[in-house]
């Protein structure tokens, strides 16, 4: 069968599959049920198998593009040993997993954490499916189990050369008593998993026909948008809902909180048109003074501040920087960034006194269903929550569950109506979960060999944890600042030695929610660290690769990454004429990852010509999209740091749409080429950290091309001519 | 009331007129393909042909068309997913979350019915869709592979 074949056919199962969700008919049937109507055999909470040996494959995290739907999948394929080419997946709903004893575990997708943090369980659910099917057909036969062995969706009894599907003793397996113990295979033996095999969902996504939350359409559906305060801290003063009650098709206008307002209509067109002429006073509340400069201005205070907590210290840096005979000191700015995800924030939403039910794109079901519950006010066990596919997430959908909350209002006042919800992109803008603002000041000595004898990095700005995740915080200081800069540990660590180094953070939180930003604060402490080190390299007078080299002889992981970037740059080589080459390389999300760059200016305007990246995520599920990530982390990183910034003026976001809100397009995409290396034995994230190289490797191509370091991003902000 | 040609069916449509084509091919003719990113002509996940080119259907009233002229959506670009240009991004899988994927593939069909061998300068300068997964690279890839010439059935 030709691959075209194959997909398109996988894709229609992957339709039915959603069908059994219930998507199509507009009201959810219990996948029990739905299975039953198929007479197939949940053979235990991740393998669901047919009579005709299609497979179903649960998956707990949500699909958002990084495909983590097609590498859970193969995970689970490669223990149970069955055909590839039969499996479809789905959801379960985290309804489902509470009233399980949550036997599909976390269903939060976010921190590149889809894999790595499940790859165990669940191989062991395919491995124990595996198991079950085997005896199933050995108690059949009459046969040691033992003698019995499953490939490709069959299990053979090797001696006798008898042979039996999945399909045909899937129900009896679905009654064995699984295994307390299975042992894993190791990576070296895969088949399914680690290989470049094609996504399951990309058919749909071609003919327009895949589902996204906006696409959702439930029989006797209204419409609605809403709009929040856009002045942070403000809220609602008044409005007058008769100046548009009476417009086209628009059914109520409500108030759902202190903050927001919602119309309600047949289309999203009318609610939209109805909204954009409704009367509406602010009270803009207590930030109204609040704009960028004064937020810097706030973060430059930190910069020198006596406290701060203390996150990595060795030997005394303060004392050996005073003692110093050469310091070099920079400071550093990241400003606020919006998700902006392509999708703007949406969800649908049925309330009835006795059950709240929601449909949502989602990072984090389990978060909807808890936020759904709460705004609905009744027990989380009456309500349920149906995860859609995601137009895009970048941590915007998981933490922050704004608009499930606001659409089960809604729906709230018109008991009985589903209702769909979809932002504006404007309210989406307005309404970020943003990336955090901080400042950096790096300063360190060298001695006359060129050798950092002493390095101090005060980060000043932002937490995210004390705003969103206080119960993270550690006797008031946000661990998670200081992502990448740990000592030790497997999800980020400092591959750089220095005899007397200390990272500190003096905390300063202005009036602006702050969220997880794909990359979270590794994105900023990357292109601190990484540019500051050049300027060391520079300031020494060595090649950077050299600098770099004698620093990370203790972290030969992260030299490794680095090496392979610099390498497929052709670091040894010169560059083309007028053409700058710059390096960068962090470890987090558990994976070492690297950028090498060449970029030249013209008339003020840098091109990116090339990047090479560089990624040891330990273990690889699906090397094809693995480089996808990559590919698709300078996109979003690149984005950030040629152009994104959210200003606040007078207390809310200037920014609101594309046009203010700049984005990486098709023209200024440089080639991207990925190496992926591998070093075996740990899980590494791949969704994040390689954002994080993205912008120190492509500024300091830019201070090679032009000797102008970039201290302040973005650099739309800064001139070049 | 508008009358409207999608996807060569003329249908009569109750709807203001100032509504713009992309919310009546979503909500009253019940074509979700084209897609809502911004409503002000910056990211293209809204693009559907009129007589053949691309155009921001966010922005375009509905009363600014006639019966005549002929809407073509994602829906419409084929009947079973064999555009060369589908075909070429099966091939390559080059969405990621796949919504600003609709009108990528619209602003590429229309690309190539009036250049069908574009450089990468054409692609720069006609591709002007924001993707925020970051599948440039394998758009172009794939815009140039349907180029070529696909063979006519894809035997790998
Ligand atoms: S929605 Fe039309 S261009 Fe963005
Ligand atoms: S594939 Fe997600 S926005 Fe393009």
């Amino acid at each position: 069968m030709s691959m075209a074949t194959q997909v398109s056919r996988r894709s229609f199962l992957i339709g039915s599959a959603s069908a059994i969700g219930g998507l199509s008919l507009g009201f959810h049937v219990p996948f029990a049920e739905a299975a039953a109507a198929k007479n197939a055999a949940e053979v235990n909470a991740w393998v669901v198998i047919q009579p005709d040996d299609q497979v179903i494959i649960r998956i707990a995290r949500s699909e958002m593009g990084q495909g983590t739907l097609t590498g859970l999948a193969q995970l689970v394929a490669e223990e149970l040993e069955c055909d590839w080419a039969k499996v479809t997946t789905e959801y379960p709903t985290p309804g489902q997993n509470l009233a399980r004893d949550r036997v599909w575990g976390n269903f939060s997708t976010g921190g590149s954490r889809g894999i790595r943090e499940s790859h165990e369980y669940v191989r062991k659910g395919g491995a124990t499916a595996r198991e079950m099917l085997i005896t199933a057909a050995a108690n059949e036969w009459k046969v040691p189990p033992s003698e019995c062995v499953a490939a490709n969706s069959v299990i053979t009894h090797q001696p006798s050369g008898r042979k039996v599907s999945f399909g045909k003793v899937a129900t009896a397996a679905a009654k064995v008593t699984p295994p307390k113990e299975v042992t894993l295979k190791d990576p070296k033996n895969w088949k399914i998993a680690g290989k470049p095999l094609a996504r399951l969902d990309t058919a749909d996504k071609l003919t327009g026909k895949q589902i996204y939350g906006t696409d959702l359409k439930l029989p006797g559906m209204l419409n609605a948008t809403v709009r929040a305060c856009p002045y942070f801290g403000g809220k609602v003063k008044s409005f007058d809902a008769s100046s548009v009650s009476k417009m086209p098709g628009v059914r109520k206008v409500m108030q759902i909180d202190d903050t927001t307002l919602a119309v309600v209509a047949d289309t999203w067109w009318q609610a939209k048109t109805a909204m954009d002429a409704l009367t509406i006073v602010w009270d803009e509340g207590p930030n109204t003074a609040v704009s960028s400069e004064s937020i810097a201005e706030m973060l430059k205070g930190g910069l020198d501040a006596k406290d701060a907590f203390v996150q990595t210290t060795v030997g005394d840096a303060p004392g050996a920087l005073t003692g110093a005979k050469k310091t070099i000191s920079a400071v550093y700015a990241y400003p606020y960034q919006n998700h902006a995800t392509m999708e703007p924030m949406n969800a649908t939403a049925r309330y009835t006194p006795q059950k709240c039910e929601v449909w949502v794109p989602t990072q984090n079901g389990e978060a909807s269903l808890a936020a759904a519950a709460e705004a609905a006010g009744l027990p989380v066990q009456q309500c349920e929550v149906y995860k859609l596919h995601l137009g895009g997430g970048f941590g915007r959908r998981g933490n922050f569950q704004d608009y499930v909350r606001q659409s089960v209002l809604i729906a709230k006042q018109m008991p009985g109506t589903p209702i769909k919800m979809i932002w504006t992109r404007e309210e989406d803008m307005l309404h970020g979960a943003y990336h955090p603002t901080t400042q950096c000041k790096l300063t360190a000595a060298l001695d006359d060999d060129g050798n950092v004898t002493a390095m101090h990095m005060r980060i000043s700005g932002q937490s995210i944890l004390a705003a969103v995740r206080p119960e993270g915080m550690q006797g008031g200081k946000d661990p998670a600042v200081f992502q990448g800069l740990n000592l030790t540990g497997d999800e980020g660590h400092i591959g750089y030695t220095i005899p007397n180094l200390l990272i500190d953070h003096a905390m300063r939180n202005p009036p602006v929610p702050p969220g997880f930003w794909r990359g979270v604060n590794l994105n900023q402490n990357a292109f601190y660290l990484e540019s500051f080190i050049e300027e060391l390299a520079h300031a020494a007078g060595v090649d950077p690769l050299a600098f770099r080299r004698k620093l990370l002889k203790n972290h030969p992981k992260h030299l490794a990454a680095l090496e392979a970037a610099a390498k497929g740059i052709g670091w040894d080589t010169p560059a083309p004429k007028g053409v700058g080459r710059g390096l960068a390389q962090i470890m987090g999300f558990g994976s070492y990852v690297a950028a090498a760059a060449e970029v030249s200016v013209t008339d003020g305007q840098m091109k990116i010509h090339r990047i090479v990246a560089a990624t040891d995520a330990g273990h690889v599920v699906n090397p094809a999209q693995v480089e996808r990530q990559v590919e698709g982390s300078f996109v979003y990183g690149l984005s950030a740091a040629l152009f994104g910034e959210c200003t606040m003026q007078g207390g809310r976001m200037v920014e609101d749409n594309f046009h203010t809100y700049q984005v990486m397009r098709m023209a200024e995409m440089p080639k991207v080429d990925t190496h992926i290396v591998p070093s075996g034995g740990f899980w590494g994230g791949v969704g994040e950290p390689t954002i994080a190289v993205a912008a120190p490797a492509v500024m300091n191509a830019l201070f090679a091309a032009t000797g102008k370091r970039i201290r302040t991003l973005p650099l739309k902000k800064q001139s070049l001519a | 009331m508008a009358r409207l040609t999608i996807n060569g069916t003329v249908r009569d449509i109750d709807v203001d007129p100032n509504t713009p084509l992309l919310w009546v091919l979503r909500e009253q003719a019940g074509l979700t393909g084209s897609k809502y990113g911004c409503g002000v002509a910056q990211c293209g996940a809204c693009t559907v042909h009129i007589d053949g080119n691309p155009v921001r259907s966010c922005v375009l009233p509905v009363s600014a068309l006639s019966a005549e002229q002929q809407i073509t959506t994602i829906e419409g670009l084929s009947k079973d997913g064999s555009h060369p240009l589908q075909r070429a991004w099966l091939k390559l899988d080059v969405p990621q979350c796949g919504y600003c994927q609709s009108g990528m593939i619209m602003a590429a069909a229309g690309l190539l019915k009036k250049n069908p061998k574009p450089s990468d300068a054409d692609i720069d300068a006609e591709i002007t869709n924001i993707c925020r997964c970051g599948t440039y690279n394998r758009v172009r890839e794939a815009i140039k592979l349907a180029a070529s010439g696909l063979p006519a059935k894809q035997s790998t």
